[in-house]
């Protein structure tokens, strides 16, 4: 087939808010299929509001526009409406379960893929990725370090197959040597079936990976263009992401 | 005569089950180093600060502090040798304004009894404390802000500012740069920087050119056990160092 990729998530004139406290003014974002969209934007800019409000996790409350994943319509739809579309979501902050060892983690979310296209991860798979959760298979969600939590998180948006899978900030708490691996490993992803809108504060992680990067500013989108774009613009990178 | 290490820790281990997360683990800090503790995720890095802290009671060795064998205190009793810490992930009062985290913190240091039904009284030299320790971290015009409204990053700068409080004698922070923008993450750099020589400093970062810019030591952990200690040159020509933690550069 010819022509411009589909769409995988089109985001429209989206405003959302907390109480009184509007935070994302109006977005436009779209992720077309296999490929790789980063997000990046200073802390307090409406980042995880935004990818929270496409989770369907309240608070925030969508106030107006639409998030379409597919042609669907997620607005209103309960988030484990959404993941079962097809979403995987990696959260800031991790959220691990803490009574629950990294194996029941990875056991209760497994999922076949929704296409047949795509290769399924599995246990085997995302301990390739994290050997580190091999060894602590029987350990409690509690008993897990910072960086091995954030590994399990990211391994358990995968184990659900997902067609498009949204991560907040995934190099948080990780060692220099397991961002490099993650870098990889998602690059190595990139074609196949997976798309990936990606939250980060790791710019050069960010640019590596990305097809495509949108910079939001007080909840408005302000700046979208290729990563080589960002790297050539120096007021891009001093005003709106703070590196040199 | 000598002068006692700011902290002492001999032959420390901490088992969780089968789990040996610190495993004889031996280092003096001298007063005012500043030391960066690294290591891959799992290595014991955060458990040591737990059993710095005394959050968690280590299951051999002994801990001391400015000479002091704190082994068997409580976490309150080594905050008032002058112990403070900051977390991975933030801990405040989320609902009360940034002045009033900075209050408490101050009311608990001076054993102020705290009385549940009356508002915590908030004039006089101790509100000039507090608003002193919100200049050092840059919050100054946040003082009335609740904590839950601010940034991920200016509520790093208040944990920085409530580890400050009450001259601190020893200072552990546990990844101060994680989930800081880069702008952020130099802020957070210059706020350490500016902090007291005579305050000893010890923290956990995995941003190597934030730590290594910060610090004149470096321990890296692996397993629960001590890899390599040395100067920030060293650590990063050590092979060991290389191969569990930073990888060799491609």
């Amino acid at each position: 087939m010819t022509g411009a990729p589909r769409t995988v998530l089109e985001i429209d004139e989206l405003r959302c808010a907390y109480g009184l406290a509007t935070v994302v003014e109006s977005v436009s974002l779209c992720v077309p299929e296999r490929s790789v969209v980063a997000l990046l934007g200073r802390n307090g800019m409406g980042k995880t509001t935004l990818i929270r409000s496409i989770m369907g996790l309240v608070p925030p409350a969508i106030r107006s526009g639409d998030v379409r994943y597919k042609d669907t319509s997620l607005v209103g739809l309960s988030p484990h409406r959404i993941a079962q579309l097809g979403m995987g979501y990696v959260p800031q902050g991790r959220h691990v379960f803490r009574s629950l060892t990294v194996r029941e983690h990875l056991d209760i979310v497994e999922r076949a893929p929704a296409g047949s296209d795509g290769e399924r991860w599995d246990v085997d798979r995302v301990v390739a990725l994290f050997p580190r959760l091999a060894e602590r298979a029987r350990h409690r969600g509690s008993e897990l370090s910072g960086g091995e939590q954030q590994m399990l998180a990211i391994a358990r948006a995968l184990m659900t197959n997902p067609d498009l899978l949204i991560m907040d900030e995934p190099s948080e708490g990780l060692a220099p040597l397991l961002i490099r691996n993650l870098g990889t490993q998602l690059l190595s992803l990139k074609g196949s079936h997976l798309s990936i809108l990606l939250v980060e504060q790791n710019v050069n992680l960010a640019l590596e990976l990305a097809d495509d990067v949108y910079v939001i500013e007080r909840g408005r989108i302000v700046y979208h263009g290729s990563p080589d774009s960002v790297r050539a613009d120096a007021t891009i990178r001093s005003r709106h992401l703070g590196v040199g | 005569m000598t002068i006692d290490p700011a902290l002492r820790l001999t032959g420390l281990s901490k088992s969780f089950g089968g789990l040996r997360a610190l495993d004889d683990v031996t280092l003096d800090v001298a007063p005012r180093e500043r030391l960066a503790v690294i290591g891959p995720n799992g290595a014991g890095k955060t458990t040591l600060f737990h059993v710095i802290s005394g959050e968690l009671r280590a299951s051999s060795g002994t801990i001391r502090l400015f000479g002091r064998d704190v082994s068997g205190l409580a976490p309150h009793r080594r905050v008032a040798l002058g112990l403070r810490r900051t977390y991975q992930i933030t801990n405040l009062f989320p609902a009360l304004s940034v002045e009033r985290n900075i209050l408490l913190a101050l009311y608990g240091l001076r054993g102020t009894k705290y009385d549940a039904l009356r508002p915590i009284p908030a004039r006089g030299s101790v509100v000039e404390t507090a608003r002193a320790t919100l200049r050092r971290v840059g919050l100054e015009r946040r003082g009335d802000s609740a904590a839950r409204e601010l940034s991920h990053g200016e509520q790093r700068q208040l944990e920085l500012a409530l580890a400050l409080t009450g001259e601190p004698t020893l200072l552990l922070l546990d990844e101060p740069g994680a989930g800081l923008s880069a702008a952020e993450r130099a802020a957070v750099g210059r706020i350490i920087r500016d902090i007291p020589p005579e305050v000893t400093l010890v923290l956990i970062e995995h941003d190597m050119d934030l730590a290594l810019s910060l610090v004149d030591h470096v321990v890296c952990l692996h397993n629960g056990r001590v890899i390599a200690h040395g100067t920030p040159d060293q650590i990063r020509q050590d092979d060991a160092v290389q191969e569990v933690y930073l990888g060799v550069p491609a």
